[in-house]
C-alpha cells in the first residue's frame, strides 16, 4: 500500500501513542482498509474494514475488526458534533451523489484515505477519543450499527442543503456584523468577530487554491496525453522517412511516450499529496464554520434564557408581594428555569473555552499538514522535471550520431 | 489572449515584491522586474538567466546552451541557421529582403464611383551582391501591394514549371473580417516577408528576372497579370520558344510563332470541348518517379498528422503554464491574507511556506511559457514543410500537364495522318485528281508540320520539367534531412534545458519546505 503523506502523519501521531512496551502506555490505533463494492445499481455502496488496535480498558480486547460504510462515518461525525460542542470535529469527505455511481478506483481510494484520516484524528483527540459513540462505531456489530444509523433523528439527520442553510445564516449574520449592521442576540466580542471573519475569508482563499490544484492535476494528464499522441505520430513519420532521420524520429517518439507515463504518474501524486490535503483543509474550515454556528445558537439560547430569567424574577418578586399562594409554584418554575439558564450559560462558556484551545491547535496542525503537502508537491515536481531533463538529454548523443551519418 | 493573464501576473508580482521586502535576499525580486516590463512575450530579450539560478546550474548546462543558441537566431532573420543563409556557401553572395512599414493608399480610379477604395502598400528593402541586381553591395527599396505579389507568384509558376516554388500567402478575405485591420496588415507583412525570403533562398528563383523586377523596378510592376488561370498548358507552351530556344524572346509576329500560338489555342479549346471535365489518364512511365511520389504522399500524410499533434502539444504546454500561474496567484493571495490576519506564529510560518510555493509556481509558469514559445519556433518547421509539399504537388502537376500536352499532340498527329490517308485514298478514285481534296491535303500537311514542331517543343518542355523535378527532389531530400535534424535537436535541447530549470525551482522549494 502506498503510504501517502497523510498516513505518514497519522503514523507519527499514532506512534506518539504507540508504546515501547505494548502493555504499559495507552494506545488507540485505527485503520480503514480494504474497500469492497457491494450491492447493485442505485443501492450500490462501498464497505470498509475498520481495524482497531488498543490496550484501553474500555475496548473489547487488543484487536477488533468491523465493517463500516460511509453513512456510518457520517453517523459518528454527527453524534460527535452534537455532543462535543466547541470542538472542531474532523471533516469527512463529501457525499457525492454523482461520483458514487461511477465509483472509480481513484475515487474509492481517496475516500478511504480521507475516512482513515478522520477516524485517526478522532482517536487522537484528547476529548473525542473518550467518546462512547466512537467506541460504538469501532466495536458494534453491523446490525447494531445499521439500527443506530437508521434511527438517527435530531437536527443532524439533515440533507446537505440544510447544513448549507445553517452556514448561510451564520454567514449572513457574520457579514451583517462585519458590515456594522448590528442584529440582536449576537456576541459583540471583537476578537471573536475577527476570528469569524478570518474563517470565512480563509475558506474562499483555500477553495480557490484547491480549485487550481485540481486543474493542475488535469493539466498534467492532458500534457501526458498530448505527448503520447505526438510521440506516436512522430514514430509513424519516422517509419516513412527511413535511414538516419527516420531513426531520429523514432527515438524521439519513443521518448515522448515514456515521458507521457511519467506525467500521468505525477498527476496522480499531485492529486493525492497536494490537492487532497488542500481539500481537507477546506473541509476543516467548513467544520469550524459549523462550530461557529453552534456557538451562535448557544449564545442565543443563553441570552434568551437570561432574559426569561430576569422577567421571571421580576414576576416572582411581584407575586411574593401580592399572591403568596402562587409563590411556591412560581418559585419552582423559576428554579427550573434558572437551572436551564445556568446550563445554557455553562454550555456557551464551555464552547468559548474549547474554541480558544482548538483554534491554536488547528493553526499549528495546519501549518504542519501544509508544510508536508508543499514539500511533497515540490519533491514530486522536481522528480518529474529531472526525469524529463534526463530523458531528453539521453536522446542527444543519439541525435548527434544520426545527423553525422 | 495574453494580455489578460499578463496583467494578473503583473499584479501578483507586485504583490509578491511587497511580501519579499522584509526578506534578506532581495536579489530575486529585482531580477523579476525585467519580466514586468515586457508585455509582449519576447523572452529571448532576457539575455542572462536569473543570477540566483546560476548557483544551481552546473556548467556546462543545456540551459545555458539554449540561451546562447537562440540569442543568435532570434535577431533579424528568424529562420533556422541553414535557411537564413540566403547566401551560397561556396561564393558568399547574399540576398536579404525585409518587408516593413505598411501604408494605406488611395486607389486611383477612373470610375465614376466617388470615394475610391484603399489598399495597403509595403516597403520592400533589398540588400544584395548578386550580379543580376547591378553589382556588389547594392541596396534598394520600393513599395509593392499584395496584388503585385500575386502577379509575381503567377508569373513564377509559369516560368519555373517543375520547380518547388514557395507558395505565396493567401488572399484570405474571411480572416481579415475576424481580426482588426491592424492585426491583419501586420500578419500579412510577416507572411510577405517570409515568402520573399523563401523565394530568395531558392537557388533557381533567386536569379529570376521576375523576382529582380519585383524587388528593383520602382513604380508599376512590369509583369503581366495573369488573366486566364487554367492555362498552364497554353501559357507554359507559349513560353516554350523563349525557354527552349534561348533568351531572345521569339518574335511573336513571325509566322511560326503565330502558328504555334494559334495551334495551342485550338488544342486547348479541343481539350475543353472534348473532355469537359474528365481528362484521360496521363500515363507516367518513370517507375522510379512513381515510387518517389508514393512515398512523398505518405510522408505528407504523416507530416500532417504530426503537425496536428504538435499543435495539441503546444496547447497543452500553454495550458499547464497558465494553470501553474493561476495556482501561484491564488497562493499569493492566500499568503497576503494570512500575513495580514496572523494572530499566531504558526500562521506566519505557514504564510512563509505559501509564499515560497507561490514564488515557485509563478516561476514555473513563466518557464512553461518560454518553453512553449521556443517549441512553437521549432515545430513551425513542420508547418513549413507542409507548405513545401504543396509546392511539390504543384511541380508534379506541371509534369503531368506537360506529359498530357505531349500525349495530346501525339494523338493529334496520329489523327491528322489518318485524315490525310483517307483523303488520299478518296482522291485516288477520282480521275485527274480532286482539286478541293488535294488542297485540303496540302493544308493538313502544313498543320502536321506545325504540330510536329509543337510536339518537339512540348517534348523538350516535358524533359526539362522532369529534370527540374529530379534536381528539386534531390535538393528537398538534403534540405529536409538537415532541417528536420536541426528541428529535432532544437526541440530536445529546449525541452531538456527548461526541464532542468524547472527542476531547480522545485528543488529550491523542496528545501524551503523541508521542516524536519
Amino acid at each position: 500500500m502506498i503510504t501517502t503523506l497523510m498516513e505518514q502523519q497519522r503514523s507519527v501521531t499514532a506512534s506518539s501513542q504507540s508504546p515501547r512496551s505494548p502493555s504499559s502506555q495507552p494506545y488507540l490505533s485505527v485503520s480503514v482498509t480494504d474497500p469492497v463494492k457491494l450491492g447493485n445499481g442505485v443501492q450500490a455502496y462501498v464497505s470498509y474494514r475498520v481495524i482497531t488496535r488498543t490496550n484501553l480498558p474500555e475496548y473489547q480486547g487488543p484487536e477488533k475488526i468491523v465493517i463500516r460504510r460511509y453513512s456510518d462515518f457520517i453517523w459518528l461525525r454527527d453524534r460527535l458534533f452534537e455532543k462535543y460542542k466547541g470542538i472542531f470535529i474532523p471533516p469527512l469527505p463529501e457525499k457525492s451523489a454523482v461520483e458514487k455511481f461511477r465509483f472509480s478506483a481513484e475515487f474509492i481510494e481517496m475516500r478511504r484515505q480521507a475516512l482513515d484520516i478522520f477516524v485517526n484524528r478522532v482517536a487522537s483527540h484528547h476529548e473525542l477519543q473518550q467518546s462512547e459513540d466512537l467506541r460504538t462505531f469501532l466495536q458494534a456489530d453491523e446490525e447494531t450499527m445499521e439500527r443506530l444509523r437508521s434511527q438517527e433523528t435530531g437536527i443532524f439527520k439533515k440533507k446537505p442543503s440544510d447544513f448549507m442553510q445553517i452556514f448561510k445564516d451564520v454567514q449572513s449574520k457574520v457579514s451583517d456584523v462585519v458590515l456594522g449592521k448590528e442584529k440582536p442576540v449576537e456576541e459583540s466580542n471583537p476578537e471573536y468577530e475577527k476570528l469569524k471573519h478570518y474563517i470565512f475569508e480563509l475558506e474562499n482563499h483555500l477553495a480557490e487554491a484547491q480549485k487550481h490544484a485540481y486543474r493542475l492535476v488535469k493539466r498534467h494528464r492532458e500534457l501526458g496525453q498530448s505527448l503520447s499522441d505526438f510521440g506516436k505520430a512522430v514514430k509513424l513519420l519516422g517509419a516513412c522517412e527511413g535511414n538516419s532521420l527516420g531513426m531520429a524520429f523514432s527515438e524521439l517518439g519513443a521518448k515522448a511516450e515514456t515521458l507521457s507515463v511519467k506525467l500521468q504518474k505525477e498527476a496522480h501524486q499531485i492529486l493525492m499529496n497536494f490537492e487532497e490535503p488542500l481539500k481537507d483543509y477546506v473541509r476543516a474550515v467548513q467544520s469550524i464554520k459549523a462550530t461557529i454556528a453552534e456557538r451562535a445558537n448557544a449564545f442565543r439560547r443563553h441570552c434568551e434564557l437570561a432574559e426569561t430569567i430576569k422577567l421571571k424574577e421580576i414576576n416572582l418578586n411581584k407575586l411574593s408581594l401580592i399572591r403568596s399562594d402562587r409563590v411556591g409554584e412560581a418559585e419552582m418554575e423559576y428554579n427550573e428555569l434558572k437551572a436551564e439558564s445556568d446550563e445554557a450559560t455553562q454550555t456557551f462558556e464551555t464552547i468559548v473555552r474549547l474554541m480558544n484551545e482548538e483554534i491554536v491547535c488547528f493553526q499549528e496542525q495546519k501549518t504542519l499538514d501544509m508544510g508536508t503537502a508543499f514539500h511533497q508537491f515540490a519533491k514530486g515536481q522536481a522528480r518529474l522535471a529531472n526525469g524529463i531533463a534526463d530523458a531528453w538529454r539521453s536522446l542527444l548523443p543519439k541525435l548527434e550520431s544520426c545527423s553525422s551519418s | 489572449m495574453m494580455g489578460h493573464e499578463e496583467t494578473d501576473v503583473h499584479e501578483s508580482r507586485e504583490e509578491m515584491e511587497s511580501l519579499v521586502l522584509d526578506e534578506p535576499s532581495n536579489g530575486r525580486s529585482s531580477s523579476d522586474n525585467p519580466l514586468l516590463s515586457s508585455a509582449s512575450s519576447s523572452f529571448i530579450d532576457r539575455q542572462s538567466p536569473d543570477s540566483s539560478f546560476n548557483t544551481f546550474l552546473d556548467p556546462p548546462s543545456y540551459a545555458e546552451a539554449i540561451f546562447t543558441s537562440f540569442d543568435s537566431s532570434s535577431n533579424g532573420h528568424d529562420e533556422s541557421p541553414r535557411l537564413s543563409s540566403n547566401s551560397n556557401p561556396r561564393s558568399s553572395d547574399y540576398l536579404y529582403i525585409s518587408v516593413s512599414d505598411p501604408q494605406k493608399e488611395q486607389e486611383l480610379s477612373n470610375s465614376l464611383v466617388s470615394g475610391g477604395t484603399t489598399y495597403y502598400t509595403y516597403l520592400i528593402t533589398t540588400r544584395t551582391n548578386l550580379p543580376e541586381f547591378g553589382g556588389p553591395g547594392s541596396e534598394f527599396t520600393l513599395r509593392r501591394r499584395f496584388r503585385d505579389v500575386v502577379t509575381l507568384s503567377d508569373r513564377l509558376s509559369e516560368s519555373y514549371r517543375g520547380f518547388f516554388i514557395p507558395i505565396r500567402p493567401d488572399k484570405s478575405v474571411v480572416e481579415s473580417q475576424v481580426m482588426s485591420k491592424q492585426e491583419f496588415v501586420e500578419q500579412r507583412r510577416v507572411l510577405l516577408e517570409r515568402y520573399l525570403r523563401r523565394l530568395a533562398a531558392h537557388p533557381a528563383i533567386r536569379r529570376s528576372e521576375e523576382l529582380r523586377v519585383f524587388l528593383e523596378v520602382k513604380g508599376k510592376l512590369p509583369l503581366a497579370r495573369s488573366i486566364d488561370v487554367a492555362s498552364s498548358v497554353i501559357d507554359g507552351a507559349a513560353r516554350l520558344p523563349r525557354q527552349l530556344l534561348g533568351d531572345e524572346a521569339m518574335d511573336v509576329s513571325a509566322k511560326g510563332g503565330r502558328d504555334l500560338l494559334r495551334m495551342f489555342k485550338e488544342l486547348k479549346q479541343a481539350m475543353t470541348n472534348d473532355w469537359g471535365g474528365t481528362k484521360p489518364l496521363v500515363v507516367e512511365e518513370d517507375k522510379e518517379f512513381m515510387e518517389r511520389k508514393e512515398r512523398l504522399v505518405e510522408f505528407e500524410h504523416q507530416l500532417s498528422n504530426v503537425s496536428l499533434q504538435a499543435e495539441s502539444l503546444v496547447k497543452s504546454q500553454q495550458d499547464i503554464g497558465e494553470t501553474m500561474g493561476e495556482l501561484g496567484l491564488a497562493f499569493v493571495k492566500l499568503t497576503k491574507f494570512e500575513m495580514e490576519e496572523a494572530l499566531f506564529e504558526s500562521q506566519r510560518a505557514r504564510a512563509t511556506d505559501t509564499k515560497n510555493v507561490a514564488t515557485a509556481a509563478v516561476k514555473a509558469s513563466r518557464l512553461y511559457r518560454e518553453l512553449n514559445a521556443q517549441t512553437v519556433k521549432h515545430l513551425d518547421k513542420l508547418h513549413d514543410y507542409l507548405g513545401i509539399m504543396l509546392a511539390v504537388n504543384n511541380a508534379f502537376a506541371d509534369r503531368s500537364s506537360a506529359l498530357l500536352t505531349v500525349q495530346t499532340l501525339s494523338s493529334e498527329l496520329a489523327s491528322l495522318h489518318l485524315r490525310i490517308e483517307k483523303l488520299e485514298a478518296a482522291s485516288l478514285k477520282i480521275f485527274g485528281g480532286d482539286r478541293s481534296r488535294i488542297r485540303k491535303i496540302e493544308e493538313l500537311k502544313e498543320t502536321i508540320r506545325v504540330t510536329e514542331d509543337a510536339k518537339t517543343c512540348a517534348e523538350r518542355e516535358y524533359e526539362q520539367i522532369k529534370e527540374n523535378n529530379r534536381s528539386e527532389l534531390e535538393r528537398l531530400d538534403k534540405e529536409r534531412h538537415d532541417d528536420f535534424m536541426s528541428m529535432l535537436r532544437g526541440f530536445v535541447v529546449n525541452q531538456a534545458g527548461y526541464a532542468e530549470k524547472m527542476a531547480n525551482v522545485w528543488e529550491k522549494l523542496a528545501e524551503e519546505t523541508d521542516h524536519l
